[in-house]
């Protein structure tokens, strides 16, 4: 189980790693999906099957299409591809890059440093994460779907027809 | 000899129980990839006999071989790249739209004894699974750089995305009458408190309509509507690469029918299987066999609706129907909690 835990985040690192590096819009969506099942493939070996099951239908089969649809529907053809090889020098990404391995030296630091937490114990399963998201968490939840539905009424009201 | 080889099997127990298992996962997925394909001759003559016509009759009893002979014919037929696609996701989309499909076959529970895959999380890995088919067909239409293609991909898209919103939420009554995700249990549930299809009849009408359009068959296959898009998504395949979106489609009929028998009909269950326990599998079939015929009959007996139409039906009629279906349920549940 290690094992394939540590596959699927080396898959989940290189798929990202494709994505940041890909010039072709729908080939880095693609692998960013990838990214994305590596990741579910974690929470399922973690023991987390029903939040593998909904990075899954959430991310990868909904959002994801959605980026995927938009993208086909601009339909760049070859010009973009020209435009992200351009953007792609090393002057463009080396300061990023520079302050990005900082923060990942942070985050080692705290992660090698501090004491380790065993993870994957204890299955977690739907009716878990369902008794705690409208138990402790009630007025999150709450807050969170009225975010969602001020979105919803704002997204009806940007794709009227008048 | 034997006895050696024998004594190994029994010293090596949970190795036994593997093989058996990986047999039995091989058996299922030959029968599900044979049974689609003689679903296409199935459906022709089912067509034929509606039509008032005979349909393919000539080779082997019954018109039995014209499978065989149209498999023949597209292994041998030139597998033609068009030069202006994108070659990587033009092969790959034909191989995610029939693998796909097959992968979910793991979750259907057979008979007691039979299924490949046990999962708590059945539910939600078939919606999982089915949110992920939508890519073959988005990516079919997108790399085949065609505006046809490009067009069905669209609506495909368009269409999946709509009506997959509400068959999760249609699924959803299920899972809180019987307590669980797990399509084996929601199965057994069953087998006690009788088929789903009466308590859910609204959330078994909607998820009906979203299986359809899900795998995109008549009437909802506007995707590939060929007075407006000649073939849709897949006008630039061509050869065994069409076979495969072609014979994807049958299992996905297989597939739908398989899961909805599980789900409102009682999956295995049916007269005499506790006493004979032989008989699932045959209820199973037959069950499976009605509803792989009543897609059929849809085919043959409705016209496709306009694509605004359709969308309109989705979101205006069926969200709000699953959604009402879905608070029903919660209701009933709780009430019958607090008064037990």
């Amino acid at each position: 189980m290690t094992f394939f835990f540590y596959l699927a985040a080396a898959i989940a690192i290189a798929a990202t790693l494709l994505v940041i590096t890909g010039r072709n819009p729908v080939h880095a969506l693609l692998n960013l999906v990838v990214s994305l099942l590596a990741v579910a493939g974690m929470f399922f070996m973690l023991g987390a099957p029903f939040a593998g099951a909904l990075e899954i239908i959430v991310y990868a089969g909904a959002i994801m299409v959605l980026f995927v649809f938009v993208v086909m529907m601009l339909n760049l053809g070859t010009a973009t591809t020209d435009q992200e090889r351009r953007w792609l020098t090393p002057k463009t990404w080396f300061a990023p890059a520079v302050l990005a391995g900082l923060l990942l030296a942070g985050l080692l630091d705290v992660l090698l440093g501090g004491p380790l937490h065993a993870a994957g114990l204890a299955e977690i399963d739907a009716r878990q994460v369902g008794v705690h998201l409208f138990g402790p968490y009630l007025l999150a939840v709450e807050l969170g779907s009225m975010l969602l539905l001020a979105a919803l009424v704002a997204a009806y009201h940007l794709g009227r027809h008048d | 000899m034997l006895d050696t080889v024998v004594n190994w099997f029994a010293a090596h127990p949970q190795f036994t129980a593997a093989l058996i298992a990986s047999v039995k996962a091989i058996v299922i997925l030959l029968v599900t990839v044979v049974v689609a394909a003689w679903m296409i001759w199935l459906e022709r003559r089912l067509l034929g006999l509606w039509q008032d016509r005979y349909g393919p009759n000539r080779i082997g009893p019954f018109g039995l071989g014209q499978v065989i002979a149209d498999m023949v014919k597209i292994f041998f037929k030139e597998d033609w790249l068009p030069p202006f696609v994108d070659k990587f996701t033009f092969i790959l989309a034909p191989g995610l739209a029939m693998g796909l499909m097959l992968l979910m076959f793991a979750l259907v529970p057979v008979t007691p004894t039979w299924g490949v895959a046990d999962f708590n999380v059945g539910v939600l890995l078939f919606l999982a699974i089915a949110g992920l088919e939508v890519y073959a067909v988005m990516l079919g239409g997108w790399s085949s750089n065609s505006k046809y293609a490009l067009l069905g991909g669209l609506r495909v898209t368009a269409q999946t995305v709509s009506y997959e919103v509400f068959m999760g939420i249609a699924l959803m009554g299920i899972v809180m009458l019987a307590g669980s995700f797990n399509l084996r249990d929601i199965v057994v549930a069953q087998a006690e408190h009788g088929w789903y299809i009466v308590p859910q009849f609204f959330g078994f009408c909607t998820f009906v309509l979203a299986a359809i359009a899900v795998v995109h068959r008549t009437p909802f296959d506007l995707p590939e509507a060929e007075s407006e898009l000649a073939a849709g998504f897949h006008t630039e395949y061509s050869g065994m690469k069409f076979g495969m979106f072609f014979v994807g489609e049958y299992v996905g009929i297989v597939l739908v029918s398989a899961i909805t028998v599980a789900l409102f009909f009682g999956g295995w269950s049916g007269p005499g299987v506790d006493s004979h326990p032989w008989l699932a599998f045959p209820w199973f079939a037959i069950k499976c066999l009605v509803f792989m015929s009543s897609f059929i009959l849809l085919r043959a007996s409705l016209p496709r609706p306009r694509y605004d139409q359709m969308m309109a039906a989705g979101w205006k009629v069926c969200l709000p129907l699953s959604l009402i279906n879905l608070l029903g349920t919660a209701a009933v549940v709780v009430a019958r909690s607090h008064g037990a």
